[in-house]
C-alpha cells in the first residue's frame, strides 16, 4: 500500500502585541522587532478573514500604508511583494524592511501620520496544529477528502507548511511526488494560491486532482 | 436551546468537527466564568448561549455571578464610564469599597477549578486569590478601552497584571501591559431567538403590537438606554432626515441589572422625542429576543450610533439579517463593517443623517451592503468561531511556543 496522506488542520489564536505605528518609521521599527509569527499573521490574515472577496486584498502592511497613510506608491510596492516566492518568514520580513528602508532614505518617514484611531496595531498568532480523522491512500480518496475537509486544513497544507514550517513545498505536492504523481505534484506546486479565494483554491485542487483520478 | 450539531449546516460540518477535536484536548480541565449580571447586556447573553454548547462538547465549565449592592454597581458604572473616556471622579473610599465587595465574594463565588475566566472590571479584584490557588486566571475585557481615564486605568492595571492573560475584543483596546494579550471578538448565535429566521406572520404580529407601520420606511436602533449609545443623537439624525423623507424611528432596548443609569436616559429620550407619533421608544423586558429579531428584520436601515462601544454586537445581528447598517466607527464596529462595502461608518449626527437619506433613496445599494455584511459575519462573527477561540485560549495557557502540535 502506498504511503497514506494524513490531513491536518490548523487553528489560530490571535495575540495583541500592545505595539502600534502611526507612520512609516513606526511601521519599519515594528517590522524589525516583532516575532516572525507577527509577520506571518499580517501577510496572511486577509486570506482567511475575507476569503469571500476576490481578488484578495493585499497584506496588512500594504493595506494600511495605502488606506491610512494615503501613500499609494509605497502601498503598491508593498502589495506587490510576491509572497509565494519566499521560502521563509525571515526572508519575507527582510523584503518588507528593504522596501521601507529605501522609502526612508528618499523621504521623511515621519512626515505622514495616520489619523487618530487608525494606527497600525501589531498582532501575531499562536498556531495549533492537529490531525483530522481523514487519511487518503490514493488519488480518489484524496479528491473525496478535499471536498469535505475544513478550509483550515487546506490552508495549512498549502500556506502554512510551505512558508511557516519551511518545508520548501506545499504538503500536497510533496506527497504526490512520493507516490509517483510527479506531474500533478508540479501542477499544484506551480499554482499561486495567493491570487485565489480559499474556496476557489479548494475547487481548483479538486479539479486538478480529478484529471488524474482513474474512476 | 440549540445543539452543537445544528450549527453544521450554517458553518460547515468540518467547523463542528474541529470544535470536538479541540474540546477533546481539554479533557480533565475545569473552567469557571465569573461576571456581575446574569441578565441583560452582551456578556450575559454570550454566556447563556455558549455554556450549553461548551458542555455538549465535553468541556467542564461553570458560570457564577458576583453579588453587589447599589453602591457597588454605582461605583462600577463610574469605572465603566471612565474607561470609556468620560470624566468622573472616584474617591479612595469608593475604590476601597469596590475591593471589599470583591473580597466578600471570594468566599462565596470561587470554585476549585483549573481556569478562572473573569469578565469585565466588576469582579477583577478576585485575582487576589490567584497566589493562594496557583491556578490559571484570564481577564476578559468586553468594553471599549481606547481612551481610558488614567487613574481608573492605573487602578485596574494593577489587578490586570496579576492575571496570566488578558482578552480584548478589538486591536485598539490593546495596551502596553506586562502580560499576554489575546484578541477574541464576540459573536452572535444564528440559531438563537434573536437571530433565527422568522416568518412574515411573526414579524407582522410584533409590528402590529407596537403599532409600527411596515408600509413606511423604518429606521431602528437596538441598544440599552445608555448615553454612550447616543439615543438622543439618533433622534436628531432622524429629525434631519424626516424633513426630506417620510420614515419612522424605532429605539428599542432593555435594561441590565448592573446599569443604574438606564431609567434616567430613557426619560431624556422620551423628552427629546416630543410625542412624535413616528418615534417608537420601546423599553423591552428581558426575554424580548423575538421582538428584537422582528424589529431588526422589518427595518429598512439599522443604526448603531454609539459614542463608545465594547463591540457592538447589534451590528453583527443586523448584518446577519442582511440589513444595511449605519454605525459609528468606534470600538469593534470597524471590524464588522468595511465602509461602503459591508455597511456605512459615520463619525457624526450629520453624517448619520446624510447616509440614512442615501440608503433610503438607493435601496439597491443598501441591499448590496447587507448581503456583503452577512457574508462577513458568517465567516468571522458566529458563535462557532467564538467557541473555537475560547478553546484555543484555554489550551494556550499550558503552552509556550508559537506553533503548537496537539
Amino acid at each position: 500500500m502506498e504511503k497514506p496522506f494524513r490531513f491536518y488542520t490548523r487553528l489560530n489564536l490571535i495575540e495583541l502585541l500592545g505595539k502600534l505605528a502611526k507612520n512609516v518609521a513606526g511601521l519599519l521599527e515594528g517590522l524589525k522587532q516583532v516575532p516572525g509569527s507577527s509577520i506571518y499573521y499580517h501577510t496572511h490574515r486577509f486570506l482567511q478573514q475575507h476569503h469571500y472577496l476576490s481578488p484578495e486584498p493585499p497584506n496588512d502592511f500594504a493595506f494600511w500604508v495605502t488606506n491610512s497613510l494615503s501613500l499609494d506608491r509605497l502601498g503598491e510596492r508593498l502589495a506587490s511583494i510576491d509572497t509565494v516566492k519566499f521560502r521563509s518568514i525571515r526572508s519575507l520580513r527582510e523584503k518588507f524592511i528593504e522596501i521601507l528602508e529605501v522609502y526612508e532614505r528618499e523621504n521623511d518617514s515621519r512626515s505622514t501620520d495616520c489619523q487618530e484611531g487608525e494606527e497600525f496595531h501589531f498582532m501575531s498568532c499562536r498556531t495549533f496544529i492537529l490531525p483530522t480523522p481523514y487519511e487518503a491512500r490514493d488519488l480518489k480518496e484524496f479528491r473525496e477528502i478535499l471536498q469535505k475537509v475544513s478550509i483550515n486544513s487546506i490552508y495549512f497544507h498549502i500556506f502554512e507548511a510551505r512558508l511557516r514550517l519551511e518545508r520548501g513545498e506545499n504538503d500536497f505536492s510533496n506527497w504526490l511526488e512520493e507516490i509517483g504523481e510527479k506531474k500533478l505534484a508540479r501542477d499544484i506546486s506551480r499554482l499561486d494560491p495567493y491570487t485565489i479565494t480559499l474556496e476557489g483554491l479548494r475547487k481548483n485542487l479538486i479539479r486538478r486532482v480529478g484529471q488524474y483520478v482513474k474512476d | 436551546m440549540s445543539k452543537i450539531e445544528e450549527y453544521a449546516p450554517i458553518g460547515g460540518k468540518s467547523t463542528v468537527e474541529e470544535l470536538f477535536l479541540l474540546a477533546e484536548r481539554l479533557k480533565g480541565k475545569t473552567i469557571q466564568n465569573i461576571n456581575s449580571t446574569a441578565v441583560g447586556g452582551g456578556v450575559a447573553e454570550i454566556l447563556v448561549q455558549m455554556l450549553p454548547l461548551l458542555r455538549e462538547l465535553g468541556v467542564n465549565v461553570w458560570w457564577d455571578v458576583i453579588k453587589g449592592n447599589e453602591r457597588f454597581f454605582n461605583i462600577t458604572k463610574k469605572f465603566h464610564n471612565a474607561l470609556h473616556g468620560v470624566d468622573v471622579s472616584i474617591g479612595r473610599d469608593e475604590l476601597e469599597y469596590f475591593v471589599d465587595v470583591n473580597r466578600e465574594n471570594m468566599k462565596e463565588v470561587l470554585r476549585d477549578v483549573d481556569i478562572q475566566f473573569i469578565h469585565d472590571p466588576q469582579p477583577i479584584a478576585l485575582v487576589e486569590e490567584k497566589a493562594r490557588t496557583g491556578r490559571k486566571w484570564i481577564w476578559r475585557c468586553h468594553i471599549d478601552f481606547t481612551d481610558p481615564k488614567k487613574d481608573v486605568w492605573e487602578f485596574l492595571k494593577s489587578y490586570i497584571e496579576g492575571y496570566d492573560c488578558a482578552v480584548f475584543s478589538a486591536p485598539a483596546f490593546s495596551r502596553p501591559i506586562a502580560i499576554r494579550q489575546v484578541l477574541i471578538s464576540p459573536s452572535i448565535d444564528p440559531l438563537s431567538d434573536k437571530n433565527k429566521d422568522l416568518s412574515d406572520e411573526q414579524i407582522n404580529s410584533v409590528c402590529e403590537r407596537f403599532k409600527i407601520n411596515r408600509e413606511r420606511p423604518i429606521i431602528t436602533q437596538i441598544s440599552r438606554f445608555d448615553y454612550l449609545k447616543d439615543p438622543v443623537g439618533v433622534i436628531k439624525a432622524y429629525k434631519m432626515v424626516k424633513e426630506y423623507v417620510d420614515c419612522q424611528l424605532v429605539l428599542a432596548g432593555g435594561e441590565a441589572t448592573d446599569d443604574p443609569e438606564g431609567m434616567k436616559v430613557l426619560d431624556d429620550v422620551r423628552k427629546d422625542a416630543e410625542n412624535d407619533p413616528d418615534i417608537f421608544i420601546l423599553f423591552l423586558p428581558p426575554g424580548s429576543d423575538v421582538e428584537i429579531n422582528a424589529l431588526q428584520r422589518t427595518s429598512n436601515i439599522v443604526l448603531q450610533k454609539s459614542l463608545r462601544e465594547g463591540f457592538g454586537l447589534t451590528v453583527a445581528e443586523a448584518l446577519w439579517k442582511e440589513k444595511p447598517v449605519i454605525a459609528s466607527a468606534v470600538g469593534g464596529i470597524p471590524l464588522q463593517i468595511t465602509h461602503k462595502f459591508s455597511g456605512i461608518l459615520t463619525h457624526s449626527i450629520e453624517g448619520t443623517a446624510f447616509w440614512i437619506k442615501q440608503l433610503l433613496n438607493e435601496p439597491e445599494y443598501a441591499k448590496r451592503l447587507g448581503a456583503n455584511g452577512k457574508q462577513h459575519i458568517q465567516g468571522n462573527f458566529l458563535i462557532t468561531r467564538h467557541i473555537r477561540d475560547y478553546l484555543l485560549l484555554f489550551l494556550s495557557l499550558y503552552e509556550q511556543k508559537d506553533i503548537i502540535y496537539l
